[in-house]
């Protein structure tokens, strides 16, 4: 009981007169429900319109052929069986996004952490302006981003073939080319990380510096100490981090948009870009509601699969 | 003994240029983009192309901010466009995520809890999924080619504000607010008298990240905005690069500068409403 009334925080006086008008209460109760559901009004009207019924609405648009100029027909599975068993691009997409989201993912975790971990150093003066620097690239808009981006890629021109090229590097076509425009996207996408590299900031500060100490005098090295202290005491925040990346690669879009519209040769036809392309460059709102269900589904399954396969290697303790 | 001391001191000294020599070369690898866009913004035509790269312009040619704000692309009515949209979504997420989290903190009712895991989990709900439905409804309700369907859902609450002010205001010890109660203030007096002021550094982070997110935004303009006048600078800036991108790329640089530029500046002020809002919650910028 006594439990029960520090959890609600409802004053004693409140259960003392519940406890001998229990008719009373109930109203209390229903009164007090009345109250919390009108301020979480907005709240309840945009979820169930903005969230719920378009969730809803998408899964039944899954199954209809609908073009917005013609009324929805019902045509049951018949959009999945196209996606799956004779839409190529359907595959394409979804191998470039895969692509796209294993080097992204597992190279910008590793960059970032490296990064986090230089600016975590002591003792070194103009510390912060390290820390604006890196982060600065995360707050520009996308579209500004992709645009120079492209020009720096630019295969005469650009100035990182200009720097390869004092390297003796050969020309690299890098978005005209099949092969290379993937990376592109990748090393892209490492420039722009800036907020993940203060998210394992943080995550390193909390980190007690008693560890380290009591580590030190067990005479580990600087190395052991960062595998065996710094990486168990931060894996919630990469696991964290994972999983907000992960769901960020699946709805990669705007970049490709801008930078390469899926070209060359539908090298960069990301998932979200070729779901986009159904739904507004070719109407068939139908067989992208079944793209955007399929989507869903993978982003369930694979956070599903991250939280699974870490639970035993994530360390909660510390707190 | 003063050798020692010397050489503790010499110690430091080297330890210290070592650890900027590793810090440095990251932070030029991240701002040479940025100083490449502003250094091209300023070249002539022909000097943009020249191999190798020039850094420092030659002649400076400041003609190109005002043919890529007012010439080749009415860059000047995006912008007040993307201002006005920000302007109603900054006030939207304002008003409704502070009433929203007042209820999900200060006040006790059955189901709370409960509700507020439903207001989590549709942070896990990718946009495409509920892209289609709602471009059906917006079209029905005859609000594509306006900013409606970008301004009014900010009104109805976001989770992440949400979760953010309620962590807050579940902060603030309950003995504030009762001394209140027992005056008779009402909850919204409570609310605004009292919870609100205590709130503004978080209050400040949503209002900051909400600018970000409508400065940013591309997918919603892009499938709602079709007409040219009506266009952010996203879009807008995405349009001339793909009519003009290969033929006037500095003017394509003035025009990313400026929507550049007002972001950093405003980072500049707020950097401490800024991590401290990535801080707590890992909000993306």
């Amino acid at each position: 009981m006594r439990q029960y009334i520090r959890d609600n925080e409802v004053s004693e006086r409140e259960i003392r007169v519940s406890a001998t008008m229990p008719g009373h209460a109930r109203w209390k109760e229903f009164k007090r429900l009345g109250k919390g559901l009108l301020f979480i009004s907005p709240w309840l009207i945009g979820f169930l319109a903005f969230g719920l019924y378009p969730f809803l609405g998408s899964a039944y648009y899954s199954l209809t052929s609908y073009s917005v100029l013609s009324a929805s027909r019902f045509v049951g599975l018949r959009n999945y069986q196209e996606l799956f068993f004779e839409d190529k691009l359907f595959w394409i997409s979804l191998y470039n996004t895969l692509y796209f989201t294993l080097f992204s993912v597992t190279l910008g975790t590793v960059w970032a952490i490296g990064l986090a971990s230089l600016l975590n150093l002591k003792n070194v003066k103009g510390i912060a302006v390290y820390r604006t620097t890196y982060y600065l690239p995360s707050i520009v808009p996308l579209v500004a981003a992709s645009v120079v981006w492209l020009w720096l890629f630019n295969p005469q021109y650009g100035i990182i073939n200009t720097f390869l090229h004092y390297m003796g590097v050969p020309t690299i076509g890098w978005f005209t080319d099949p092969l290379w425009a993937k990376p592109a996207f990748v090393i892209m996408s490492l420039w722009g990380i800036g907020g993940a590299i203060l998210i394992y900031l943080a995550g390193l500060q909390d980190v007690p510096q008693e560890l380290y100490e009591a580590a030190a005098l067990d005479g580990a090295s600087g190395l052991q100490r960062f595998w065996h202290v710094t990486i168990p005491m931060v894996s919630p925040v990469i696991l964290f981090n994972v999983i907000i990346s992960l769901i960020g690669s699946f709805q990669y879009f705007t970049q490709a948009y801008v930078i390469t519209s899926g070209g060359p040769a539908d090298s960069t036809l990301f998932y979200s870009l070729y779901l986009y392309n159904n739904a507004f460059s070719y109407y068939r709102m139908g067989y992208a509601s079944a793209l955007a269900w399929i989507l869903f589904l993978m982003v369930q399954v694979t956070t599903l699969l991250v939280l699974r396969t870490s639970a035993r290697r994530v360390y909660y303790g510390g707190a | 003994m003063l050798t020692r001391c010397l050489r503790g001191r010499a110690r430091r000294f080297i330890v210290g240029i070592l650890r900027h020599a590793a810090l440095t070369p990251f932070s030029l690898l991240f701002l040479l983009p940025l100083v490449w866009m502003i250094s091209t913004s300023f070249k002539s035509d022909r000097q943009v192309l020249v191999f190798p790269p020039v850094w420092i312009p030659n002649p400076i040619e400041w003609s190109n901010y005002p043919e890529a704000l007012t010439g080749l692309v009415p860059f000047l009515s995006y912008t007040k466009n993307t201002v006005t949209i920000c302007v109603f979504t900054m006030l939207g997420a304002l008003l409704s995520n502070t009433v929203i989290a007042y209820g999900f903190s200060r006040l006790h009712w059955p189901g709370r809890d409960i509700l507020f895991l439903a207001v989590l989990g549709t942070m896990m709900m990718p946009y495409q999924v509920t892209m289609i439905p709602l471009f059906l409804v917006f079209n029905r309700l005859g609000w594509i080619n306006t900013f409606r369907p970008l301004t009014v859902p900010a009104f109805f609450g976001n989770a992440f504000f949400i979760f953010l002010l309620r962590q807050f205001m579940m902060g603030i010890p309950r003995d504030l607010t009762d001394a209140a109660y027992i005056d008779g203030a009402s909850d919204i007096q409570q609310l605004v008298r009292i919870i609100i002021p205590l709130c503004k550094p978080v209050l400040a982070t949503v209002t900051l990240f909400q600018f970000l997110w409508s400065w940013n935004d591309f997918l919603g303009p892009l499938i709602y905005l079709n007409e040219a006048r009506k266009y952010t600078i996203a879009v807008g800036l995405a349009m001339f690069e793909g009519g003009y991108g290969l033929t006037r790329i500095a003017q394509l640089m003035a025009a990313s500068t400026v929507t550049t530029l007002p972001i950093i500046i405003l980072f500049f002020f707020t950097q401490r409403t800024f991590i401290q809002g990535i801080a707590l919650t890992g909000l993306k910028g």
